[in-house]
């Protein structure tokens, strides 16, 4: 259900960027989606082939998902780990005054288009 | 075919109506105010008891929903102004959807309107919904450890309802422990507990509200 609300701002987003540039089909679409965003990418290619038929400019469109890795800053130590693998404690000092640096984005980065 | 480069966030579009929003709403007169929890946290419970304590205000209600219009009976049968906004099956308001709403109300001489935000501690965090303020309500049987469990909606808001403290002898709820929790996330936070039914704490908040309406 979040895929498909992220999905449909996406198309909407997409329709607005062709409207101003004044483009009649786009191709590739590179988004770029955090490792801790939490969206699940084989939901959000469905939700996208379910979008795409109904915006006649994406209908030849391909989703190109690139993935942020999560990187979390320790506040303590003043270093940085992954996020993925040890989450909000720090593994070299064992603080929890840690902050997420990266990871929690949806960022369509370019887009292929005429 | 042509490469161009966007470098912005998927929620761009809705970032942009919800900025729209305010603007009008400002123009209007009318305070938006976002209510954001968990379902059975008690939104519905206090924002009836806030209708009934604030009469000088004219209050509206936007209840947002996946399905049924229990909720927006309840507020229509203390007088007040309600819409019932069905998301069919999405998750959260976006602010398109609330302007919509905005408008069905046809209600422009409202001085607050409370949206009442799907049951949801995520996905509701992450749309602006084109609110001027938002509030999220955490009911003391869910527990203090949920700013740990949820910390973007608790970053997100301007203040903090903690409901039914009436119910704090039954329960193990630290509510130290919960605002030390919650100011660390978000040192600006407003935090009020209250408990709709006794009325106890209810005075401070309905105060910020009206604070809130005279500074629009």
């Amino acid at each position: 259900m979040h895929e498909m609300g992220i999905v449909l701002h996406l198309a909407k987003t997409l329709d607005q960027t062709a409207e101003e540039n004044k483009l009649t089909a786009i191709g590739k679409v590179v988004l770029q989606v955090g490792e801790v965003s939490g969206i699940m990418t084989d939901l959000f290619t469905d939700a996208w082939d379910y979008f795409k038929l109904r915006h006649s400019v994406l209908k030849d469109s391909q989703l190109v998902l690139e993935t942020i890795p999560a990187v979390t800053w320790c506040d303590h130590c003043k270093t940085s780990y992954e996020t993925v693998k040890y989450g909000k404690i720090c593994p070299r000092c064992g603080s929890g005054e840690t902050w997420l640096q990266q990871g929690n984005e949806c960022i369509i980065k370019e887009i292929e288009a005429e | 075919m042509k490469l161009i480069q966007l470098n912005e966030t998927v929620t761009a579009s809705n970032d942009r109506d919800a900025e729209a929003l305010r603007l009008r709403m400002r123009e209007a007169g009318t305070l938006l105010v976002n209510v954001m929890s968990s379902p059975g946290s008690g939104k519905t419970t206090l924002l009836s008891r806030i209708i009934r304590d604030l009469k000088q205000l004219k209050i509206g209600v936007m209840e947002a929903d996946i399905e049924s219009d229990v909720d927006a009976r309840r507020i229509e049968a203390l007088g007040a102004a309600s819409i019932q906004v069905h998301t069919s099956g999405m998750c959260h308001m976006d602010a398109g959807m609330t302007a919509s709403a905005w408008e069905a109300m046809e209600a422009e001489d409202l001085e607050l309107i409370f949206l009442e935000n799907v049951g949801n501690l995520i996905c509701p965090a992450e749309y602006d919904t084109g609110a001027a303020k938002n509030l999220m309500l955490l009911s003391v049987p869910e527990g203090d450890d949920k700013p740990l469990k949820y910390p973007l909606m608790f970053q997100k808001s301007d203040a903090l309802i903690i409901t039914k403290t009436d119910a704090l002898p039954y329960f193990d709820f630290d509510l130290e422990k919960c605002r030390e929790r919650v100011l660390k996330l978000n040192p600006g936070i407003r935090i009020f507990p209250v408990s709709a039914k006794t009325g106890e704490g209810m005075e401070p908040l309905e105060q910020w509200l009206l604070a809130q309406v005279q500074a629009l």
